[in-house]
């Protein structure tokens, strides 16, 4: 495992801190009807500290949080709060113990301003204009800049992070709740996250910080409670730990290695072409697409980059023809032009796609997974519609395909999307396409909120998949997956593509410059990227 | 302590059965407080509004007389509502089904026999589909809310009608009554049984059957199905929602508009100034009622059917108003609509927790680093 080299090196932790726990849960179990989601769990955190709450989807981390937030009450334990037990009734008694949270969703309100946005979750009233010198006050001493007078839907991901960490700040909280801070973020704006966080635990103020990036849990964290299935299963210093043994720890068992084959030749057909595609904005808040070309050879993984809302949605929509383009030659399927066409007639001609979001995009929550098959796959002349009739019979068998081939795991044979976990959901999701041995897929996000293991295991079936002779164009916004799996690189900023770059010559900082939009020069190549395994 | 609704895994179909029959149950007991509030006696009551007319053959027949068009109505309202599309004026489609499938035997006095009736029933399918396109596209071409506009177009074909009936198609020789001319017994659909019960009961049944086809075992009922839940997911299967919108409400209407022209060419015998006492707005229960499922829906026509009876029933008994039946249909869908959470929530009396005592220290058990 080679050590972390980034361009400005960020605060490092230099060992758990000493003192006795501001926060401490002592076998805390909660019972959901027939799952305990938390089974006599212990954490302690103690001032000054980032620990790191580690474990997979599904194995109890947000219900400790919800808890330890006053979300949900425990069935059984206690919580001490700088030694003293308490209850912590609702989130409004957390924030008066002093524990804040920001959550990976924000609750912003788009058209009013950062101050206003603040002041409205504020407990008790306040002059404006003394809330704004408190904002600038405080947002400049954490190295968060902020102007309390703009508007919200004007702001970055990162700087609505931003607001809504000011806003747990100005409570003065001693012990600040993170779930997953940045996976909306670039690198850079993530080490400016980290150099706050270094900021406050100075002061002698807790952080727990939940993430699946173990990279940056390894660079933070002064403390890692690791959970599986509703317990704690270990506890460790995560700087003294490799990430491929944090992950199996996760996971409870070692995980499988990637294994990708020599690249293919550059002289293997250009299997999907982007030529000029240009897309108007669909509604004022949608992102232009301008211009984009690009060329996914079969046998290659192309990922494309870039901070969530830079045009990956609107890419996405043109490519899977849910929009149509304005000229049939803009893109291409094995050189058959369909800028035009509709996505059926795109999947004839052994096109899949996956969309990012699985719940109302890519599944109906309240159909059965057989009935989910028949959504991508009725007009592919696979014989599931004869003559307008379904076979949903026939659905049913492809399900148990690809349940197979993903250990997708569910309750009954053909349950309903919206009962799986959002992981199991996602491999159901993917590998319904696979299970069609596609010509060109399209996938975004193709791990997003998947456990480790599962992880792995789509990102060596796309790996597969490509050395097939496929051709696999990836959008993802996890830097370390575009690095793991992909042979080339290309960023889309502001609805911008990039030229594709090797993705053996990137680092993460060259393609983090290009996420800001600095399209000019070439990505730094100068360190080695760190890779997860 | 509060009441807390916990949401299911997933749908349940027990549930799904049981929702109407707790709603009807609590509809039952509400009536039942009604009556004894009034002064009325309450078992006497609903043992006239519920049982009585079940007890007589004569009144079976009524009641299958007003099951026919709740079922043509509500089967198509259920495909509508299934698509997320709101049609609520299939009470003025009803009428417009009327009035296009009694240009025949008002223009035609003379031409009689089951061609005439046959095309009167399809100039009836068209007429209430014509008029369902009006909202279907300014839905489609301007964004105008469908409820809002389908509504409005109630009130136009009902006065239409009204004016058709008093005006231009009165019966010359009625005696000044608004009505057309009645109908002759060629141009009436043929009797199967009794003295009212006419062939449409079989077409009721044969359309709700068909439609749970559809429904069930069709691409087509899977567009609907899926467009109506999550748009963007029937956009990414390459389904159509403007198609949908419009072809939601073309059978919605085309099956008013079969009930309107069923009832035109069966017991009325005639054009009047009003064919209908709200049976599309009733269907929109009955719709409900019968959880959007074409079987469902032919059970609940037959407890919305038995609201009018007994409604008229506990009117003439007990003297109480007669918007008692609008009272017992407006409790019912209440309940229906608040019953449906059931199906996808469990209800939970929580008692808020007191402080936890202290419990020992469980070790971590293995893996400390």
């Amino acid at each position: 495992m080679s050590a972390v080299d980034t361009v400005s090196p960020p605060p490092r932790p230099s060992g758990r801190p000493q003192g006795a726990p501001t926060l401490e849960a002592v076998g805390i179990t909660k019972d959901f009807a027939t799952i305990r989601a938390n089974d006599h769990i212990n954490l302690g955190i103690r001032p000054g500290e980032i620990h790191a709450l580690l474990g997979e989807n599904g194995a109890g981390k947000s219900t400790l949080v919800k808890i330890l937030y006053g979300a949900l009450q425990p069935t059984s334990g206690e919580i001490r709060w700088k030694g003293k037990p308490v209850v912590i009734t609702n989130p409004a008694a957390a924030r008066r113990l002093g524990i804040g949270m920001v959550f990976q969703h924000f609750s912003l309100f788009d058209a009013l301003t950062v101050a206003e946005n603040i002041s409205l979750a504020l407990a008790d009233r306040m002059n404006m204009a003394a809330l704004r010198e408190r904002i600038t006050r405080v947002s400049s001493e954490y190295g968060l800049p902020l102007n309390p007078n703009s508007s919200v839907a004007d702001l970055s991901v990162g700087e609505r992070q931003r607001v809504e960490i000011v806003r747990c700040l100005l409570q003065e909280p001693e012990l600040i709740i993170m779930d997953e801070p940045t996976s909306v973020l670039t690198p850079q704006e993530a080490d400016d996250l980290f150099v706050t966080l270094k900021r406050l635990t100075d002061e002698q103020c807790s952080v727990l910080y939940i993430s699946h990036r173990l990279e940056e849990v390894k660079q933070i964290c002064h403390h890692a409670t690791i959970l599986r299935h509703g317990k704690v299963v270990a506890e460790c210093d995560p700087q003294q730990e490799t990430a491929g043994r944090l992950a199996s720890l996760m996971v409870g068992a070692e995980l499988r290695q990637l294994h990708a084959p020599e690249q293919v030749p550059s002289t293997a057909p250009v299997r999907l072409a982007i030529r000029n595609l240009s897309v108007p904005p669909a509604h004022p808040f949608a992102t232009p697409l301008e211009n984009i070309s690009l060329d996914v050879r079969g046998g290659e993984i192309v990922a494309i980059a870039g901070v969530a809302g830079n045009g990956q949605d609107e890419l996405f929509d043109a490519l899977s023809g849910e929009v149509h383009a304005r000229h049939a030659d803009t893109i291409q399927i094995d050189g058959v032009q369909v800028g035009r066409k509709g996505v059926n007639a795109r999947r004839r001609l052994k096109a899949a796609f996956v969309p990012e979001e699985r719940i109302g995009h890519g599944a109906v929550p309240r159909l059965r997974l057989s009935e989910n098959v028949v959504l991508t796959r009725h007009g592919t002349r696979e014989g599931l519609v004869r003559s307008g009739v379904v076979n949903f019979p026939g659905a049913c068998g492809i399900v148990g395909r690809v349940t197979q081939l993903f250990d997708v795991r569910k309750g009954t044979p053909d349950p309903e999307a919206g009962s799986l976990s959002g992981g199991n959901l996602q491999k159901f999701v993917v590998g319904r396409e696979f299970d069609r041995q596609p010509g060109v897929l399209v996938v975004c996000q193709p791990t997003w909120g998947v456990d480790a293991g599962a992880a792995t295991t789509i990102r060596q079936a796309l790996i597969d998949l490509a050395r097939s002779g496929s051709a696999v164009l990836m959008i993802s916004q996890d830097l370390d997956e575009i690095l793991e799996i992909s042979d080339r690189v290309a960023v889309i900023s502001k609805g911008q593509l990039s030229e594709a770059h090797d993705a053996h010559g990137i680092t993460r900082e060259g393609i983090g410059l290009l996420m800001g939009g600095s399209h000019g020069g070439g990505p730094a190549s100068t360190t080695e990227a760190t890779r997860a395994h | 302590m509060h009441i807390e609704l916990l949401r299911r895994p997933e749908r349940s179909s027990r549930m799904a059965l049981l929702s109407p029959l707790i709603a009807l149950a609590l509809t039952v007991v509400c009536g039942f407080i009604i009556f004894a509030l009034n002064g009325v006696d309450p078992l006497g009551a609903l043992y006239v509004y519920f049982i009585e007319k079940l007890t007589a053959w004569w009144s079976i027949q009524d009641l299958i007389v007003k099951i026919v068009p709740l079922t043509l109505i509500g089967v198509g309202l259920s495909i509508c509502y299934l698509s997320n599309t709101w049609n609520v004026g299939a009470e003025g489609q009803l009428a417009a089904g009327a009035i296009a499938g009694s240009v025949l035997p008002i223009f035609f006095p003379d031409w009689q026999g089951p061609v005439v009736v046959a095309l009167m029933l399809i100039m009836g399918i068209l007429g209430g589909m014509a008029y369902a396109a009006i909202p279907a596209l300014l839905k489609t071409r301007f964004g105008a809310n469908e409820i809002l506009t389908s509504l409005m177009l109630v009130y136009v074909a009902g006065f239409f009608l009204d004016w058709l009936a008093r005006g231009p198609w009165r019966n010359p020789a009625g005696h000044n009554f608004p009505n057309s001319r009645s109908f002759s017994d060629g141009q009436l659909l043929p009797v199967i049984a009794g003295q009212h019960v006419t062939i449409s009961l079989v077409i009721a049944l044969v359309v709700a059957v068909a439609a749970w086809f559809l429904l069930r075992k069709t691409l087509t009922g899977f567009q609907i199905r899926v467009l109506g839940q999550a748009p963007r997911a029937g956009a990414f299967a390459g389904f159509s929602h403007n198609r949908m919108i419009l072809l939601a409400f073309l059978i919605s209407g085309g099956l008013a508009g079969l009930a309107g022209i069923c009832e035109v060419a069966g017991p009325l015998g005639q054009l009047r100034i009003s064919v209908s006492p709200g049976y599309g707005f009733t269907a929109i229960i009955v719709a409900f009622l019968g959880r959007l499922n074409p079987l469902g829906i032919i059970v609940s026509s037959f407890v919305l059917a038995l609201s009018y009876l007994g409604g008229e029933g506990v009117q003439i008994a007990y003297g109480v108003s007669d918007q008692i039946a609008r009272v017992f249909q407006g409790m019912l869908l209440f309940f229906v609509l608040a019953c449906d959470a059931l199906i996808l929530y469990r209800i939970r009396v929580v008692r808020t927790l007191p402080a936890v005592p202290a419990k020992p220290v469980v070790e971590v058990t293995h893996g400390r680093t």
